[in-house]
């Protein structure tokens, strides 16, 4: 079955391997991404400053656009794409006024939007339809011995409404690395935020926290760990060369996307093009565990 | 026709600020009937009361309506003034024109006319009620008490010695309840068990107390002063006749369980005495884990007894007692640190809740005293305590606040300082609550000499790092993250309603709030008393409380109970269901409806009957008659057509 994808800006550009692998992982499982028409920005940090209405357009008019080509769900990959359409949606179900008054505002457009379109993360994709039995069926390479720590960050499961899983506590990561053959390692700092924006404005407040999340997974066992989200992705990773110039004692730790290891587990295998996304070069690691 | 006086009350300004007094008695005193009206500053004052009886005299009036509060809470006054004057109390009609119209309106003109037609409509009904007298019945001078904790032996022990016989029914099979667990209490620090002794040993040498151990109540059936319990209890397999206490058996059986005593922190055999102290002292084998009763398993504790006193073919035995009244003292339980993912779902051995750490704490404790953690028996050198760990949490966990905590984790931390002097002791809390008698001094003497620390803020979450539990949270007075890098951590758990009572409480038909603690009558001034008749509430079955609340509540109840069965008869309210013979066509739909049993068929007449006793007068038969043949005493359909008929006219 074709899900109907909606990739967001960074997928494009930063987060091009994250796109890459997801698509090609999709097509073994059976389930291939199929981009959807004519998407615009959804909306990112903006919609989360307040409830305002004018900051929800970006999102819900990629809502409306999925209701026009008669789609009934959007699958997202990345974690703030995912939270910012979610919150549009929720915002527009819990009150028809709300509603209303977007398309009210929206009135260039021709139709209205009716609120059909519902919102999917991938990670949810997998576990409910794929399930991990199957995925367990469909690796050929399992990722034996390789050390993976799950990091979840904050978008995928607050606000507690639309937590992809528990959001005290959540699993679904780690099942999904069991499922791969990985051997899952679960550490305390993987719920603690990653700094997001401040990473603009407050660098230093981000490479503190990178240097802790790091440390903390390397103390837990961890050789690399994995993320569903490019800001993520871009703070823990691209954010260790400073963290290296301010910590002397920093040691340097791969950040995949879980799409990457699911595509060398099942054998679609790795593209050298995805390394440069990386700033922590992760092929001596693949190659140490001869996954690549 | 009656003749009706009508004295309507100011209420100093909460009627007459909103109400035109003048006006509305000059129009009452125009209405069929009224032979008398007037109005006064307050009814309910000596000289109202005074007025109403003169003028019932003076006038020669049959029946009283007076205006004011709500008949809540002076029905009964003016109720009794009738009766100092020879009227029947059923003559009296309250209209409530101040909860029902003042307080609740600011046009005055509207209210006048409002308060008008309520007066009306009490005339109305008051012309066509009868003269009725109480309804008697036997009393049994015997009370139920059902859990043996503290507030339960309390109650017990006064009730007894008032000279009534007592059956106190609980579940585990020794009395003592929570408290016995304790090691000191706050705010004196005197030893919870050398206390609590004393008061179970009372109850084994009293007389009038019969005591069910290992025992559940099944259900209770009657009314106020005539109920019938049956009693349910689950063998011992000891004969504590014979048995000796010579503890052979629990040497060789060999199967060993998590001990209840000890909350899981040491072990107990599946043959056992709950702890050193318990009453009755007897050895009970625990079926769910013994192995003896597959013989071919194991009969070690059998083949070793020397008295031969286990025999694992005893059966349960089920017991019927009369009672005429029941206390409840069902107490309560932690609630479950499982339920908390942020401090690790109760997955790590050092994180305890605050029982355990009272039972390691506590000289007969697992430790004997001295301060152990249970992962490795290291003596912790930094403890963090962690307060209202579930409660006031609306969002996520129980909204209330628990009471006790503030205190016992303050008396943790300084019994911990007092065991390990160079341990430094950290508290997270909300609020300090220290609103008891030398609970404030308590707390200011641990502060500013034992060397606490406290931050003010909650937990986020702990986790494990080699052998620290780290706790990490934020201290809102500085606005700075903080961690702790703890060798143990004490959640003060919320106080939450005992989990096996809630299917006892269900049969029982007691009214919870909504977070399943017993709801008593008014939350001011009938505190021991349930709503229904004949229950009463004792310790933390009602709500959360302290050692000296619990023992006062189950006390208060105690008297109550005393006072009850110090009369020889019960009355009951002549305000009840009557059936019309005529009219009856004993079609049994009342039978149905009645919530109190009240109903039945006589079978003979082919018509519905009603036991005045256990009739408490709600009206559903009344409702669901087809034939109009059920009619409420002084509430029949004609008196109430009579009074919709006021507001439609």
């Amino acid at each position: 079955m074709n899900l109907p994808y909606y990739p967001g800006c960074t997928l494009k550009s930063h987060a091009k391997n994250f796109e890459d692998s997801a698509i090609k992982v999709m097509k073994i499982l059976e389930n291939p991404l199929v981009e959807m028409d004519d998407w615009v920005c959804c909306g990112t940090v903006f919609s989360m400053t307040s409830d305002d209405l004018m900051l929800q357009l970006a999102s819900i008019r990629n809502l409306l656009r999925a209701e026009e080509q008669n789609l009934d769900e959007l699958v997202v990959l990345c974690s703030m794409c995912y939270n910012t359409l979610q919150r549009a949606k929720q915002f527009i179900t819990a009150d028809e006024e709300n509603l209303n008054k977007v398309n009210d505002l929206m009135y260039k457009e021709n139709i209205r939007y009716q609120g059909s379109v519902d919102v999917t993360h991938l990670l949810s994709v997998i576990k409910d339809r794929i399930t991990f039995e199957k995925i367990k069926e469909k690796v050929v390479k399992p990722l034996t011995s390789l050390k993976i720590g799950s990091y979840y960050g904050c978008l995928l499961l607050r606000p507690k409404e639309f937590s992809i899983d528990d959001f005290e506590d959540p699993v679904i990561i780690e099942d999904l690395l069991t499922s791969l053959g990985a051997e899952n390692i679960t550490f305390p700092l993987r719920l603690e935020c990653c700094g997001a924006y401040q990473t603009i404005t407050k660098k230093d407040v981000t490479i503190r926290r990178t240097y802790e999340i790091i440390n903390s997974a390397r103390r837990s066992g961890c050789e690399a760990i994995i993320t569903s989200c490019p800001l993520c992705a871009f703070n823990l990773d691209q954010r260790q060369k400073e963290t290296g110039e301010e910590f002397i004692d920093f040691e340097k730790m791969p950040v995949f996307y879980f799409t990457e290891l699911m595509s060398i587990a099942l054998g679609t295998g790795w593209d050298h093009n995805w390394s440069k996304l990386h700033y922590v070069d992760p092929e001596p690691l693949l190659k140490e565990k001869k996954l690549i | 026709m009656k003749r009706i006086g009508v004295f309507i009350c100011h209420c100093g300004v909460n009627i007459k600020g909103t109400v035109d007094v003048e006006k509305l008695t000059r129009d009452i005193a125009a209405y069929p009937g009224v032979a008398y009206i007037e109005n006064y500053i307050f009814m309910c004052s000596e000289p109202g009361q005074k007025l109403i009886k003169e003028t019932v005299i003076e006038h020669k009036l049959d029946g009283v309506v007076v205006a004011a509060c709500s008949p809540t809470l002076h029905e009964m006054t003016f109720q009794d003034d009738l009766v100092e004057v020879n009227i029947n109390r059923h003559q009296l009609e309250v209209a409530n024109i101040r909860e029902q119209c003042s307080w609740v309106h600011n046009d005055m003109e509207e209210a006048t006319r409002k308060a008008n037609l309520i007066i009306k409509t009490a005339i109305e009904k008051l012309r066509l009620n009868e003269s009725l007298y109480p309804i008697s019945a036997p009393l049994t001078k015997k009370v139920l008490i059902i859990g043996g904790g503290i507030a339960g032996i309390q109650a017990a022990l006064d009730i007894a010695d008032g000279g009534y016989e007592v059956i106190l029914v609980e579940k585990s099979p020794s009395i003592g309840g929570h408290m016995i667990q304790l090691s000191e209490t706050f705010p004196t620090l005197d030893c919870s068990q050398c206390i609590m002794t004393p008061k179970m040993v009372a109850i084994n040498k009293q007389p009038n107390i019969k005591l069910y151990v290992n025992s559940e109540v099944e259900s209770i059936e009657g009314f106020v002063g005539n109920f019938k319990v049956k009693i349910n209890r689950k063998p011992q397999y000891v004969d504590p006749d014979k048995c000796t206490i010579c503890d052979d058996c629990t040497d060789v059986c060999p199967v060993i369980v998590p001990s209840e005593y000890d909350e899981g922190l040491a072990w107990r055999k599946a043959i056992y005495i709950p702890f050193p102290q318990s009453i009755p002292a007897t050895f009970t084998i625990d079926t769910e884990n013994c192995l003896g009763f597959n013989p071919i398993a194991c009969t070690k504790c059998r083949d070793i007894c020397q008295p031969n006193a286990i025999d694992y073919d005893k059966k349960p035995e089920t017991f019927e007692e009369d009672i005429g009244a029941v206390i409840v003292a069902t107490g309560f339980d932690l609630y479950p640190v499982e339920k908390m993912a942020e401090y690790g779902y109760g997955k790590y051995p050092d994180v305890l809740n605050g029982l355990q750490f009272e039972r390691i704490l506590s000289a007969t404790g697992p430790t004997e005293g001295e301060m152990h953690r249970p992962s490795d028996g290291k003596v912790p050198k930094e403890i963090v305590f962690i307060q209202c760990s579930g409660s006031r949490d609306p969002e996520r966990h129980n909204p209330y606040c628990s009471r006790i905590c503030c205190m016992y984790t303050l008396k943790h931390a300084k019994l911990y300082k007092h065991k390990v002097h160079d341990g430094q002791p950290y508290i997270f809390y909300i609020d300090i609550r220290s609103g008891g008698k030398r609970y404030e001094e308590f707390v200011q003497q641990a502060v500013t000499e034992e060397g606490i620390v406290y931050f003010r803020g909650k937990v986020a979450r702990i986790y494990k790092e080699a052998d620290k539990m780290i706790v990490s949270g934020i201290d809102t007075l500085t606005g700075k993250k903080i961690e702790i890098e703890a060798d143990m951590v004490v959640l003060a758990q919320a106080i939450v309603p005992n989990f096996n009572a809630a299917k006892l409480i269900n049969t029982l038909k007691l009214n919870t709030d909504e977070n399943g603690f017993l709801i008593e009558a008014h939350p001011k001034l009938k505190p021991v008393e349930s709503v229904q008749a004949g229950f009463y509430l004792a310790g933390t079955a009602q709500g959360p409380k302290d050692i000296p609340d619990t023992v006062s509540q189950a006390s208060g109840a105690a008297a109550k109970v005393l006072a009850l069965l110090s009369n020889d008869k019960i009355f009951h309210s002549p305000i009840v269901a009557d059936v019309n013979t005529e009219l009856c066509s004993g079609c049994g739909i009342c039978v149905a409806a009645c919530p109190y049993g009240a109903r039945e068929l006589d079978e003979l007449a082919k018509v519905a009957i009603v036991n005045d006793v256990l009739c408490e007068g709600c009206g559903s038969c009344i409702t669901v008659c087809p034939s109009s043949a059920a009619q409420q005493k002084n509430l029949s359909d004609e008196q109430v057509l009579n009074m919709i008929q006021i507001y439609t006219s």
